[in-house]
């Protein structure tokens, strides 16, 4: 027996101690404390920052926080704050919605054997990737002052079936479905084009083999495993359009930043109001990140031998090893002499 | 399959077949018949165009020059008036799902499960229902083994194993004729031979098979005839144990030096 082997066999297995990651994590974990007591505590007495200039309210009396977060719960759930809430979806989810169809069919075209489809779709991407989007909003806003009126028909004859005025449907929100929508598509269609592309030729050639046709390929072998490469950038495009969405509100769109900076404009409550903005952006963030991880699980079957976790099956996992951690400490006791 | 017409008619007939990649002539004038019920095994060296003549036979490559013929139809083109029109996509299709095909990297669909892989042709391109293609090919994966790994993903499955699926995927189409592109060449060593098992079951069922493979062995047992391709052209062919144990071409003389 030697020097490391405890009576019952056992031997005792020292980790390594990282003690690096210790003073790191003291000193993130002091941050974070500071800027929470920045966030609730009070201000001194006779230091009282009397932050609102509307005369009916008494400094002494009311906003004695930074913050002001009894100004933020007061306008958090107020329904011009809400509609505003609703109209940011809309413009999010609608340009999405133009995006992905618009991006997945230009991914299609660039692929083609036809010159003149990937050449266009090419152009297209290269048009609206090298403009910036407020441009782009501020141009289709504005395009009554290019095309008085609309229609469509045979090129360079008098024949036309449907007939319009521009600026019955360039509306604001119109204007910035339309500019946010066309502009995500050109970057959809990248993401859409190396999800395809990342598909193994093998796949492809097996589908034909069996006698599919291009169609059925496309959508029962290729884009079902193109997803897992094209949902994580889909889930960050989201996201980032539910923020620039709120580049609508340039051209008159009511969005959630509009709303709150409407509320503002008439009480100058101005930090307190952006705040209530930024808590309702986390928290469609927040949903929106919960409904990408279930996603990109759903679409990972196959593709790893072991899933990703969901957090609860994680916190079940934590809470078995702790159970079994003290269940393997009370033979030891017993054990003892 | 049907007719009497049918039943002279050889399954595979190439008269002069050509390809060339960018300028590279790969087949330089190809005969090969294939009579129905028998099993063919092409050999020769990486390059020799072994694989292309295979993926000619059901047009995942078009030959440039030639006559190719399966069972008695002309592949990818159909003569009329004294035209050769191109077939359409549909037609293409339709033609593929009677030959089934099995390839190196297996090229199962990764996303679908064993059981999911070979329904998926007989529902989508047979339009057989579900239940049916679901007892057929339970019928099939008993038939290679595999009976018990019908949830597994592909990528839960050894080598071996795929393989043995791909090729319970390409029958579940009924073919009348089987496509084998070195189905054994990505295994390891002792996962060989039970692809090899499954393949010598079929040929014993009368199945006309193809088989590009590098397995020596395989082809003097169960191959009717061998043809030894080298640089785009056939070098040799006939009965195995001939062909093999003597054969008269210096090239073949030094490619079986090598390989066997």
């Amino acid at each position: 027996m030697n020097m490391t082997t405890h009576a019952d066999g056992s031997v005792k297995v020292v980790p390594v101690r990282h003690y690096g990651r210790w003073v790191g994590g003291f000193v993130a974990l002091v941050a974070v404390l500071m800027l929470a007591h920045t966030l609730i505590s009070k201000v001194p007495t006779g230091q009282v920052a009397c932050r609102t200039i509307n005369a009916v309210r008494s400094c002494d009396k009311v906003v004695n926080w930074r913050f002001s977060w009894n100004v933020v719960f007061q306008y958090f759930s107020t329904s011009e704050v809400f509609h505003g809430l609703v109209v940011t979806l809309e413009l999010t989810g609608l340009a999405m919605v133009i995006g992905i169809v618009g991006g997945v069919l230009l991914a299609i075209m660039r692929l083609s054997q036809s010159r003149l489809l990937s050449s266009t779709a090419w152009s297209y991407t290269w048009f609206f990737r090298g403009t910036p989007v407020l441009v782009q909003l501020l141009f289709w806003f504005n395009i009554a002052a290019l095309y008085k009126t609309m229609s469509i028909g045979v090129p360079f004859l008098n024949v036309t079936f449907i007939h319009l005025t521009v600026n019955s449907i360039f509306t604001p929100f119109n204007a910035a479905v339309l500019a946010l929508g066309t502009n995500e598509a050109a970057y959809f269609s990248e993401i859409a084009r190396s999800g395809l592309i990342a598909v193994d030729e093998g796949q492809i050639e097996a589908a034909s083999s069996l006698g599919m046709a291009r169609g059925q390929t496309l959508r029962l072998v290729v884009l079902p495993q193109a997803m897992r490469v094209i949902l994580p950038p889909t889930g960050n495009e989201v996201i980032s359009m539910l923020k620039t969405s709120s580049l609508a509100s340039a051209v008159g769109v009511i969005e959630l930043l509009a709303a709150t900076n409407n509320i503002s404009a008439a009480n100058y409550e101005v930090m307190p109001l952006l705040i209530v903005a930024s808590l309702w952006y986390l928290m469609v963030t927040t949903i929106l990140s919960i409904g990408q991880f279930y996603l990109e699980r759903h679409f990972a079957r196959g593709a790893s031998r072991t899933p990703p976790m969901t957090p609860i099956q994680r916190i079940r996992k934590d809470v078995r090893g702790i159970v079994a951690k003290f269940r393997t400490v009370r033979p030891e006791r017993a054990l003892a002499p | 399959m049907t007719g009497v017409r049918d039943r002279d008619v050889p399954m595979v007939e190439a008269r002069g077949v050509a390809k060339s990649y960018a300028g590279i002539e790969v087949l330089k004038g190809v005969d090969l018949t294939v009579n129905r019920g028998e099993v063919t095994c092409l050999i020769g060296p990486s390059g020799s165009g072994k694989s292309t003549l295979l993926r000619c036979i059901n047009h995942l490559e078009k030959h440039d020059a030639g006559e190719l013929r399966v069972d008695g139809e002309l592949v990818g083109y159909e003569a009329r008036n004294g035209k050769l029109y191109e077939l359409n996509d549909k037609k293409i299709c339709e033609k593929r799902s009677h030959i089934g095909m099995v390839f190196q990297r297996f090229n199962l669909f990764q996303h679908l499960t064993v059981l999911e892989n070979v329904t998926i042709g007989q529902t989508q391109v047979k339009n057989i229902d579900r239940d049916a293609a679901r007892s057929r090919a339970r019928e099939l994966l008993a038939r290679v083994g595999l009976e018990s790994k019908e949830k597994h993903y592909p990528s839960q499955l050894s080598g071996g194993q795929q393989q043995r699926v791909a090729i319970a995927r390409a029958l579940a189409m009924e073919p009348k004729l089987m496509l084998f592109d070195e189905p054994t060449s990505a295994l390891d060593p002792e996962l060989v031979g039970e692809v090899l098992e499954v393949m010598k079951d079929l040929a014993k069922s009368g199945m006309t098979m193809i088989v590009v493979t590098h397995e020596m062995g395989f082809a003097r047992e169960v191959a009717d005839t061998v043809y030894f391709l080298d640089a785009g052209i056939i070098e040799e062919s006939g009965d195995p144990n001939l062909v093999l144990t003597s054969p008269s071409s210096d090239r073949l003389k030094i490619f079986l030096s090598k390989v066997l």
